[in-house]
């Protein structure tokens, strides 16, 4: 479904992605995970196109993604600490997001509803605490069913509620067939919702699979346990 | 409103139109330009006033609300870019909305007071005319310039401060060495070398584009003599507007092109 091969790039001194190749496939939670810094959210940026990579090339649904705006039509975002613009209201910016693809989202009504919108809808965005924004977040991401969804630590100012059913709907969503690529501190997120792992170190792919392999080859149960394992034996 | 680069530009203005800074500066352009209108009760003389205003106040004012505006956006301008939109758009549709809202906010702040003094006194329109058009220019130079400086800097603090020096130079240090260099050169003919780097400043082009429209010239300086006396009127005007035009191009382009290539 997505696909990185041989991405590299450089912030002036630092290799932050080192050739990296892997897999994203359909129906699957696919996890990047390492330390700070292993460069995680450069990857994701790079499939979403925000990041312009040195080399390699990204394929989303087959087709190469770099310099074709066309693809993100599939793509769903969560960032990390999402902002809207100051005097503009929740209602508003959902409009526009729906205006700018140039079709309306049959999904808008139900996603408001699903996260709790709805006291929030008349809002200027400059009023909304951290976990409204990412609320928000969460309806734009969702809004055009797309096949791929890119989750920068989505659950971050979450509180357990929404939490909770977000990641009931993560795994809804994986369930039909989509590819979601997550990235999370929290260890009980990924080991809820994690299918796969690509785990990052130092801009380089040190694993990639599935997470039962992971296990059985630190022999470790705990997700937290085998992912520390990983990062001593590479380190 | 069709293509990305109408919606982008549609919804810069509606945010803008919303924030109060926008408004404050309207407010204050018309609270300067009506108290030049009404304590100095000469109207050529207050649009003369109001050029100084239009050289040192819009200049700054579009810097810091330009780049004000581009830091509190970036978020959400990269969030629009993981929308299926050209990044060219995303560019030109900020670069419009701010530039036009900047223009228009100018435009009423010195407009709205001459209209009504006009009921009061006469009003010589077409200094008027040529005084918001000035402004106008002045306004789409620095914000272009400051769209430049905020896309090629991530810092914030860094891009403000070469913006008040940017200011700084082009109003005050660049007149001052010019004209020190005109005393230190009189016994040269360099009249023309001082016209071509006069053309060089987008402040002194402004200036110059406003006051060759007035009869008193060779009042107001020595490039302005200048101009009338090599150029005549209309050569002279279309210079400076072509080279104000470039003022504004030039930066925007560069800063699209950074852009366009920018990581997010």
């Amino acid at each position: 479904m997505v696909r990185v091969a041989g991405v590299t790039k450089r912030y002036g001194a630092l290799e932050a992605l080192k050739g990296v190749s892997a897999e994203f496939p359909a129906g699957a939670v696919t996890a990047v995970v390492g330390p700070n810094a292993s460069g995680k959210t450069t990857l994701m940026k790079t499939i979403l196109g925000l990041v312009i990579p040195d080399g390699g090339e990204v394929y989303v649904l087959d087709q190469p993604a770099l310099k074709n705006p066309k693809v993100r039509e599939h793509i769903g975002y969560m960032p990390q600490d999402p902002r809207f613009p100051e005097n503009v209201t929740v209602k508003e910016v959902i409009h526009w997001i729906q205006e700018l693809r140039g079709r309306r989202s049959s999904a808008a009504e139900e996603l408001i509803s699903y996260f709790g919108l709805e006291p929030h809808l008349g809002k200027p965005t400059r009023f909304l605490s951290g976990g409204t924004r990412q609320k928000l977040s969460a309806v734009i991401a969702f809004l055009f069913d797309p096949e791929v969804l890119i989750l920068d630590e989505p659950t971050a100012g979450l509180d357990p509620l929404a939490s909770s059913r977000f990641k009931d709907r993560v795994a809804a969503e994986r369930d039909r067939g989509k590819a979601v690529i997550l990235t999370s501190h929290v260890m009980s997120e990924l080991e809820e919702l994690a299918d796969r792992l690509v785990f990052l170190l130092e801009g380089q792919v040190v694993f990639s699979g599935l997470v039962n392999e992971l296990r059985e080859k630190t022999g470790e149960e705990r997700l937290e346990r085998a992912v520390a394992r990983l990062m001593t034996e590479a380190g | 409103m069709r293509g990305p680069v109408q919606k982008i530009f549609k919804y810069t203005l509606y945010d803008l139109f919303r924030s109060r800074w926008l408004g404050s500066y309207a407010v204050l352009i018309g609270l300067m330009t009506a108290g030049l209108l009404y304590l100095g009760d000469d109207p050529v003389q207050a649009a003369v006033s109001v050029l100084n205003l239009v050289v040192l106040v819009v200049p700054l004012v579009s810097l810091v609300l330009g780049l004000m505006y581009h830091y509190a956006n970036r978020d959400f301008a990269a969030l629009v870019l993981t929308q299926p939109v050209p990044r060219g758009s995303v560019f030109w549709g900020q670069f419009f909305g701010l530039g036009l809202s900047l223009v228009g906010a100018f435009l009423l702040g010195v407009g709205l007071p001459f209209a009504a003094y006009s009921f009061m006194g006469s009003v010589d329109w077409p200094t008027v005319a040529i005084l918001l058009v000035a402004g106008a220019a002045v306004t789409l130079v620095f914000t272009s310039v400051a769209l430049y400086l905020g896309v090629n800097n991530d810092e914030r603090v860094r891009a403000l401060g070469v913006a008040i020096g940017v200011w700084f130079v082009l109003t005050f240090v660049y007149d001052s060495l010019l004209l020190a260099f005109i005393i230190l050169a009189q016994a040269y003919p360099i009249d023309r070398w001082v016209i071509g780097v006069s053309m060089l400043n987008p402040v002194d082009l402004a200036r110059i584009l406003v006051l060759l429209q007035l009869d008193t010239a060779a009042l107001m300086g020595y490039t302005g003599a200048l101009f009338k006396k090599f150029l005549g009127s209309s050569l002279g005007t279309a210079l400076a507007a072509a080279a104000l035009f470039l003022w504004v191009a030039v930066p925007a382009f560069l800063a699209a092109r950074t852009f366009a290539r920018k990581d997010f």
